[in-house]
């Protein structure tokens, strides 16, 4: 049991799984004496040496390229994308490649590859540095796309990506990467694959996962003070979608707030709106209402508090929920 | 054109014992801390001393002394720039900036090279590149402070927008120089008409597939664009080894265009190499590479630390290379220029500092709605029903006080 960040949740997390097979390989742009540009590499090409901790040239359709490759070969290439911006040379391969290879060869080959992508905005950074393009990748059969919101499961999880036996893309919220949380790295973890809820309410369901899990728990904090009583889950995993652990919770509440960063048009929440009204349709007593980014390309960093959801837009929408 | 040394790798079955130690040399590893090696074009020492080149003089032979304080003021003034928004960077005026220092020659020398109907596509550290396009620095300042992307209109001044994205723009600069040559632009033996284009990226930038399609497109098309790499010999972390193994200019080889290698630190020479590209390929004799064999004297933005991964020592090498000092011991020791010049130029320093500074404090921050603007060319039903959502909601707080 320890405090630490996620950043370093994910970094004892990568350590773990390279410890207990030597087939796990870490590959990306300066994740080796610099450790990552965000650190989250730190200490391990010095410990692992430069064969297993792979500082590649800058180029990502060659970082996930190769990794595809040296996955076919039987390692288990962990590769870093630097920022969400950047995942795009790498795309034709993700769609095109890693996610249907499997599908392609009858089940015959397997591809046990994770894609690291630092997600999200609000650290006042530049273009292409704060994206949130989950829904590209989560929109395509045969990946996998989860996204930790806690070192708890950022310890857990990555594990949990590196073991699977399928492509997995894995976000980290990189506003929250300082963010301190409990991790026992004894406890079994929960799946990977499943939804969590990490507050109880009874009034209103908010479904969030990644940078907005705080966002909107904080949100929830606020409301009680109100008198609401207000249940958050937090998704961990996008693709597949856990609907089962938010419908439960719909059921009991009766109403939804879906909170992502991501442009709403087509977003993760487009699909929970849909997938709830089809399941829970008689049990809604309002409208799934979606709060997220505005359909726009992210904008400079002196309005990004304007665009991103905060506790207000969170609570408005709840009271729009609650108004009906 | 210094691309001798890949003259003929021929078959590695068959190689004979000369053509075996080119192979070798060509696949040794790139020393981190070298001098360019003796295929790098050079005018000037590290000294000071101006060396003869037959194939480069003629194009500087036209400089008046004037041209060359010109020069200096440049690379005076750029420093400067990047000084103070290294500054206003640490007083958190900006979100981050990316450090020109020690690349100012390489700048220069080429953004003084290219006429005014050229177009430059740069990457995001071409601050020096911009000065020379006529670009207001507070232009630059304001996609590291957050107000915008870019904002300037880059057919003002033929410099496009930075561009963030490693390589990207080498394709829109190798589209545009296609442009060019659809327009009949090219090879008229027209001064004021003939048109290339000249790309900026770095050293870490050659891994990327699309600068290496850059390259393909430019010489299957003959395309008038000029390819210039600085080598800064570190890609954030990572040092040049870690992206190629045979010197970069000689790649261009492969692709089928000549390849150069210039002392990217001597702002004469890289006015030369880049002045032969562009008229070549102005005059329709398609694409060149160059290499600025130059360095970072600073980290790679302020967000970095240098100190993870590479030694002072590297640093004090290159200080003594320094491109002002370079010029000015140049423009001393031929009496080119007194005191009362570089004085004259400390002080237009001291007063573009001030302006800059203050024309970043004055900046105003884009007001919230402006996020809506400028998305699409027509109106879109979508972002002005999120315009009038945004508007409705903020309309709100006002009346109810606040929440
Ligand atoms: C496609 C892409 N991948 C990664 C990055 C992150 N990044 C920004 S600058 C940089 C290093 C660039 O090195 P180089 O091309 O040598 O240019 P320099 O900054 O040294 O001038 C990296 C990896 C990026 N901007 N774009």
């Amino acid at each position: 049991m320890g405090t630490m960040t996620i950043a370093k949740g994910i970094n004892n997390g990568l350590r773990a799984a390279m410890e207990r097979d030597p087939k796990v390989v870490l590959m990306g742009e300066d994740i080796g004496k610099l450790g990552g540009v965000f650190r989250v590499t730190d200490g391990l090409q010095k410990d692992f040496g430069e064969d297993r901790v792979i500082d590649t040239p800058l180029a990502e359709a060659g970082i996930v390229g190769t990794a595809i490759g040296m996955a076919l070969r039987g390692y288990r290439p962990v590769v870093e994308i630097q920022f969400d911006g950047f995942i795009y040379p790498a795309f034709d391969h993700i769609v095109s490649q890693v996610a249907k290879m499997r599908a392609r060869s009858l089940g015959k080959i397997k591809l046990p590859m994770v894609i690291r992508i630092p997600v999200g905005g609000g650290i006042g950074a530049v273009e292409h540095h704060s994206e949130s393009n989950e829904a590209y990748f989560a929109h395509t059969a045969g990946l996998k796309v989860v996204c930790c919101s806690n070192a708890e499961d950022a310890y857990w999880m990555i594990q949990q990506a590196i073991e699977s036996d399928d492509p997995v893309l894995f976000y980290e919220p990189k506003r929250r990467y300082w963010d301190k949380g409990e991790v026992d790295e004894t406890a079994a973890s929960r799946p990977l694959l499943e939804a969590q809820v990490v507050r109880e309410g009874t009034d209103a369901t908010l479904v969030a996962y990644g940078p907005m899990v705080k966002t909107c728990l904080q949100a929830a904090e606020a409301a009680a003070a109100e008198g609401k009583n207000l249940e958050v889950i937090d998704l961990r995993t996008l693709s597949p979608l856990d609907l089962d652990t938010v419908a439960a919770s719909v059921e009991k509440t009766g109403r939804t707030v879906v909170v992502h960063e991501a442009s709403t048009f087509l977003g993760m929440g487009a699909e929970i709106a849909a997938a709830l009204q089809q399941r829970c349709f008689y049990h809604l007593e309002a409208p799934v209402l979606r709060v997220g980014g505005y359909n726009l390309p992210y904008p400079p960093s002196k309005l990004e508090e304007e665009f991103l959801p905060d506790l207000d837009r969170v609570l408005d929408a709840v009271d729009r929920s609650l108004a009906f | 054109m210094s691309d001798n040394a890949v003259a003929s790798t021929g078959e590695k079955a068959g190689a004979t014992p000369h053509e075996e130690e080119v192979l070798a040399e060509l696949t040794a590893p790139v020393p981190e801390v070298g001098d360019g090696g003796p295929e790098m074009v050079q005018l000037l020492t590290p000294e000071g001393q101006r060396i003869e080149n037959v194939e480069y003089d003629e194009y500087v032979k036209d400089l008046s002394d004037e041209d060359l304080r010109g020069f200096y003021r440049d690379l005076v003034l750029i420093r400067r720039v990047d000084a103070e928004a290294t500054a206003l960077q640490r007083q958190g005026e900006l979100g981050i900036w990316a450090s020109l220092l020690g690349q100012e020659a390489a700048q220069v020398g080429s953004g003084r090279a290219m006429r005014p109907q050229d177009y430059a596509f740069p990457t995001y550290r071409e601050h020096g590149v911009a000065w020379c396009r006529g670009v207001d620095p507070l232009n630059l300042l304001g996609l590291f402070r957050g107000v915008n992307h870019g904002g300037w209109d880059p057919n003002e001044k033929n410099f496009h927008l930075y561009t963030i994205v490693i390589g990207a723009q080498t394709l829109h600069a190798t589209g545009y120089a296609m442009g060019i040559q659809r327009d009949g632009d090219v090879g008229t033996g027209d001064e004021d008409r003939d048109a290339a284009v000249i790309a900026y990226f770095g050293d870490g930038a050659t891994a990327q597939g699309d600068v290496n399609e850059s390259f393909v497109y430019a010489a299957v098309n003959n395309a008038p664009v000029v390819f210039f790499c600085q080598n800064n010999q570190w890609a954030i972390s990572e040092p040049n080894e870690r992206q190629t193994r045979i010197p970069l200019y000689q790649r261009a080889r492969g692709f089928g265009f000549p390849g150069v290698r210039v002392d990217g630190n001597d702002v004469l020479a890289v006015y030369a190499v880049t002045q032969q590209a562009l008229n070549a390929a102005r005059s329709g004799n398609g694409p060149t590479f160059i290499e600025a064999y130059t360095y970072r004297m600073g980290a790679h933005t302020t967000s970095d630390d240098p100190t993870k991964y590479r030694v002072s020592a590297e640093v004090e090498v290159w200080k003594h290379r320094d491109p002002i000092e370079r010029l000015k011991s140049y423009l001393v020791h031929t009496q080119k220029a007194d005191q009362d010049f570089f004085d004259a130029v400390e002080a237009e320093g001291d007063e573009l500092a001030v302006t800059v500074r203050e024309g970043c404090l004055n900046m105003p921050d884009p007001t919230p709605d402006s996020m809506f603007d400028h998305i699409y060319v027509e109106e879109h039903p979508v972002v002005e029903a999120e315009r009038k959502e945004f508007a409705a909601y903020h309309a709100g707080f006002t009346t109810e006080g606040g929440h």
